[in-house]
């Protein structure tokens, strides 16, 4: 399969079923709701050492937020669910209760058999140190915390659900700047999506690990089959025009979401094609073992 | 199916139990069981048709016109469906209600919504003393739901409750909210002497400045975004609340004689 000249590889990309959330931070405005999202899923790229994958999935408007002043929705992705508490404890406890101006809603509603209720400010609110304040309004219990600034507002609780993590595409270039500039296209089309995030810095990883290591206690290193400076040494996956691979990896709330966002991540690199260097698009996978999903590329692209 | 409709003969001498009366004890009963129920009134039990015309067949909305102020207990324990009473009402209107809608077009006498527990409950006229109040004895007054008053209501409205909304676009009398323990009141109207006397935690919402006892403390002017947030929850009711949408209130906080987490928060 060739789309603009880019070869798209008859292989897939290997996810895992994770936890995920969503919260919503809102602020005065956008500026602050997005300092409190930044900050948040920050130091959040890689389950393998961060705990969580998290990022900004889109930015609301007033009229979309509950307590309608300019918002910000956070998704959190995470192995486990105790995990996932914990992280989101955590991270809305001293990234969002600290931020000037903030309040954080549940981003998930509902309680059935696909939605679980778990602790978004339940524990939070100790720090009012008893001058803490319970409303329910409309079958949910908030809580108004008094803090320096005024009050954080913040929700109970909020929705877990079964996801995805580790959908991903490798974008094969014939310079590091060509594949950059096809990464950040793709990168800018799949914002516009709802219900993913692309974890890593900008969205973009050059590192792409490999299961194992020559090093016992190392469980992944680097990827060297996709290593352009390797290519005489190893079992190399790249062809000699190559000079640089870069790798977007996507958590979805489903897969059907992880396929949307993969197929527009790819049009998007493919539409400045083999003229600007794009070479070839291939996805990572451990040979269909490890993961519960896999997204056939050229399923996905026909 | 229409509405099973319970319009009154005459006015009895003495006061009536309304409570077998409600939409999930008559469902399933036919015509000639509603009419044999026994409701007391005074010392003695008359037959529902002694004192009611009984018209249409669907229980779960049950319509109960040319009411009087002598019908006590209506809507007990209701936990379904739908009661319109036209006229006035007695005393303990929707006690322990649990869930349903309890309407009144009338004005309706003391201990209005005691004991509720949820469901919604509007009355169109004015309530009198005790509105959601605790019975002697009970150590909780209202325990959930929403109730809208259009009218005055009077005093002790709110003492003792312990959770829900209860909304009043007239006045209210004295010790309002009094040895409340949480929830929220809002009184668009003016508000008697003593509010909130031995609050102890709960909300307050007054649109002029009320007469304050010595163990209500003033906690300055504050823009509180919790309030957008509840006053968007209002949105679909049929009160003058519904419109509201300022968020800039002045903070008393309340009764320090009594733990003192109460508020009183005054729109200006």
């Amino acid at each position: 399969m060739i789309i603009n000249g880019v070869q798209i590889d008859d292989t897939f990309a290997e996810a895992f079923g994770v936890r995920g959330t969503r919260v919503i931070i809102t602020a005065q405005n956008h500026k602050w709701a997005n300092i409190a999202a930044t900050t948040m899923t920050g130091f959040a790229t890689s389950v393998i050492a961060c705990g969580v994958e998290a990022g900004i999935e889109r930015e609301l408007g007033p009229e979309e937020t509950p307590d309608g002043r300019p918002g910000v929705s956070v998704l959190l992705f995470a192995m486990g669910s105790a995990v996932l508490m914990k992280q989101l404890e955590t991270r809305l406890g001293q990234c969002v209760l600290t931020c000037p101006t903030t309040a954080a809603f549940s981003g998930i509603d509902g309680d059935s058999e696909m939605v679980t209720r778990i602790n978004l400010g339940k524990n939070l609110r100790f720090f009012g140190d008893g001058f803490q304040i319970s409303k329910q309004f409309g079958g949910k219990r908030y809580w108004r915390v008094p803090v320096m600034d005024g009050e954080f507002l913040t929700e109970e609780t909020t929705g877990m659900v079964r996801a995805v993590g580790g959908g991903n595409f490798l974008i094969l270039a014939e310079s590091q700047p060509q594949a950059l500039a096809a990464c950040e296209a793709a990168i800018e089309a799949m914002r516009k999506l709802p219900n993913v995030i692309m974890p890593f810095p900008g969205g973009v990883v050059r590192s792409g690990s490999k299961v194992g290591s020559k090093y016992k206690t190392l469980i992944a290193s680097t990827n060297d089959a996709f290593c352009p400076t390797l290519k005489g040494i190893t079992n190399t996956d790249l062809s000699p025009e190559i000079e640089s691979v870069m790798e977007i990896v996507i958590d979805g709330l489903t897969e059907e979401d992880i396929r949307k966002a993969t197929r527009a991540g790819i049009a998007a690199a493919c539409e400045l094609g083999a003229s600007n260097g794009i070479k070839r698009v291939s996805a990572g996978n451990y040979g269909g073992k490890l993961g519960q999903f896999q997204f056939h590329l050229r399923e996905i692209m026909a | 199916m229409s509405a099973l409709t319970f319009t009154l003969k005459t006015q009895p001498q003495q006061r009536v139990d309304m409570s077998p009366l409600t939409p999930d004890s008559l469902a399933g009963k036919s015509a000639t069981d509603i009419a044999a129920i026994e409701l007391q009134c005074g010392n003695r039990k008359l037959r529902t048709d002694a004192l009611f015309n009984i018209s249409g067949d669907d229980a779960s909305a049950i319509v109960i016109s040319n009411a009087c102020g002598k019908l006590d207990f209506i809507g007990h324990g209701m936990k379904s469906g739908s009661i319109t009473v036209h006229g006035g009402a007695g005393s303990y209107l929707g006690l322990g209600m649990k869930k349903g809608t309890l309407t009144v077009h009338g004005n309706v006498d003391a201990f209005a919504a005691s004991g509720m527990a949820g469901g919604m409950m509007h009355i169109h006229g004015n309530v009198g003393d005790f509105l959601a109040a605790a019975l002697p004895g009970d150590r909780k007054g209202m325990k959930g739901g929403t109730v809208l008053i259009t009218g005055n209501a009077g005093d002790r409205a709110g003492d003792q409750m312990r959770r829900g909304i209860i909304l009043i676009e007239g006045n209210v009398g004295a010790y309002c909210a009094s040895r409340m323990l949480a929830g929220t009141i809002g009184v668009m109207g003016s508000v008697g002497e003593f509010i909130g006397f031995g609050m102890r935690r709960g909300t307050l919402l007054l649109f002029s400045q009320p007469q304050l006892h010595a163990t209500i403390q003033d906690c300055g002017l504050h823009t509180l975004p919790f309030l957008s947030l509840m006053f968007k929850s209002f949105r679909a009711l049929q009160s003058k609340f519904a419109t509201l949408d300022k968020n800039r209130v002045r903070r008393y906080a309340g009764d320090i004689a009594n733990d003192g987490k109460g508020e009183i928060l005054v729109f200006l």
